[in-house]
């Protein structure tokens, strides 16, 4: 099944994310291989790649997580490295990070775990104000009926919803989806997917989704593109991407029994 | 080792910019407060209730030999808030509340909650490091002048069952030898030590490798590493209040 209303064209549109000659390596093993990617104003990009690629990395790089050994990377026009802290925060309020495990605060309700980024960063609202964002992005993922719930006691599809509601809350521009559908059933893979469709449009996001999983690229992206020996190979549709002659590439689409 | 030595004295400098500097978490240091305090105080109580019985049934044959019994109330008092108090805290905190300190803090580590609050635009640093260090820093102190209290309350039971005498008596007794040297070197000490366990705690939980390994390590290294240094401490600070005694 494909993305419905996918983007054609984002390259005419402004670029949210410029990564340019990237190298990172972790002691002899040289992850990044001066990747270059540009993310465009409210497209789904898709990145895939098997597991140990340097996926997680780049997306960390981006969020200022980790530090890149050489390279540019620029978001919303801002060169992450040269930053100073208080900068990099700010700057962080316009991204949204989905964390591969969600990563949701287990000593606190779900609640308390919404409203963490609201009170820190948007000190001025009222409590009603509070509770109509937290109210708001709970609705965005249909888990109102969690908000007293702890994170142990929610499914993981649920810690999925609710961790991507985090970071909804302080409505951010672009959004970091580490691997959103793994370790989840097929059909709450689906609903991830679609959530994520939902965020794009609700939300007017521009997202990178790192993924292994050919449905939730199929799905979400619109346009796609391999992480190969630390390099992209081709950026464009599923189709584009797949309908090469790259023994590396028709492993990777063989061995996801895709239809 | 001199290279951790160094990631020690990054993390305390870190410490000591981020208590000055805005936004304050008055609520999360006070949260914490009551965790540290609540988490040790039955076995604090304990130990110090006992510590003050058995020290007192311990002294009083090698006193009686001198027909000195009546300094028992004095001896205990010293004891107490020289080196028991502030030790027997110190020492039940570390396992207790920097255990935990280190294990929350390796757990979130590992399951990347700190990086979570990182990209949410918040200073994990600030949330989770500071307000522990000064929970235990604020919180110690008082848990020491209360084990004294509770090891005078000890050391009263065990008088009370051989001589007559009111409490108020024992207590006023037990004070009369206290100087305000004795005071200020036990809370200064007791601070020192709060701080330590604070600050091992949450070095080895923030920076655990990751993995559950990773935790238990963290844990078990806030505990070993925690108390060792108080010991540490302890010897210096004894030296030095020896020195403004003299």
């Amino acid at each position: 099944m494909q993305k419905n209303n996918r983007i054609e064209h984002p390259e005419e549109r402004e670029k949210v994310i410029t990564i340019r000659d990237l190298n990172k390596s972790f002691g002899d093993y040289h992850v990044l291989k001066g990747v270059n990617l540009d993310l465009y104003d409210r497209e789904n990009l898709v990145v895939l790649g098997k597991s140990g690629t340097g996926k997680s990395v780049l997306i960390k790089i981006i969020s200022g997580l980790l530090k890149q050994d050489s390279g540019t990377v620029e978001v919303l026009g801002k060169e992450i490295s040269l930053l100073n802290e208080r900068d990099l925060q700010e700057l962080r309020i316009h991204i949204g990070f989905s964390f591969q495990n969600s990563a949701l605060y287990d000593s606190m309700t779900v609640r308390e775990n919404l409203e963490f980024p609201l009170v820190r960063n948007r000190k001025k609202l009222t409590k009603k104000e509070k509770d109509y964002a937290v109210e708001s992005v709970l609705d965005a993922v249909s888990l109102g009926q969690t908000i007293n719930q702890m994170p142990s006691e929610l499914s993981g599809g649920q810690r999925k919803r609710i961790g991507i509601a985090r970071t909804l809350i302080l409505q951010p521009k672009i959004m970091l989806y580490d691997e959103p559908t793994a370790g989840l059933d097929p059909i709450t893979c689906l609903e991830i997917n679609g959530l994520i469709n939902e965020v794009q449009e609700r939300y007017h996001t521009s997202s990178i989704i790192i993924t292994h999983d050919l449905t939730c690229a199929k799905q979400t992206g619109d346009r796609i593109t391999m992480l190969l020996d630390g390099q992209f190979n081709k950026v464009g549709t599923f189709e584009e991407v797949f309908n090469t002659d790259d023994e590396r590439v028709k492993s990777f689409y063989e061995y996801n029994f895709i239809e | 080792m001199f290279y951790e030595l160094y990631l020690v004295y990054q993390f305390i400098i870190k410490f000591f910019k981020e208590v000055f500097l805005p936004p304050y978490e008055g609520k999360e240091i006070m949260r914490q407060c009551y965790q540290v305090g609540y988490r040790s105080l039955a076995l604090i109580s304990l130990t110090g209730f006992i510590t003050g019985i058995v020290f007192t049934k311990q002294s009083r044959p090698s006193l009686a030999e001198f027909g000195a019994t009546s300094w028992l109330p004095s001896l205990v008092g010293i004891a107490l808030l020289r080196t028991l108090a502030p030790l027997l805290t110190a020492l039940i905190s570390a396992g207790k509340v920097g255990s935990s300190i280190g294990a929350e803090l390796g757990s979130m580590k590992v399951t990347e909650q700190i990086d979570a609050m990182e990209v949410s635009a918040t200073n994990p640093f600030k949330f989770l490091v500071v307000s522990r260090v000064l929970a235990t820093t604020i919180t110690i102190p008082i848990l020491t002048f209360y084990t004294a209290l509770v090891g005078l309350l000890g050391s009263f039971v065990n008088v009370a069952m051989f001589e007559e005498t009111s409490f108020s008596g024992f207590i006023s007794s037990s004070l009369e030898s206290i100087t305000f040297l004795d005071i200020i070197a036990s809370t200064i000490k007791a601070i020192l030590f709060g701080f330590t366990i604070g600050m091992v705690g949450c070095y080895q939980g923030f920076n655990s490798s990751k993995g559950t390994e990773g935790v238990g390590k963290a844990a078990n290294s806030s505990v070993v590493i925690g108390m060792f240094l108080v010991f540490i401490e302890e010897v210096l600070a004894t030296q030095i209040t020896f020195l403004f005694r003299t």
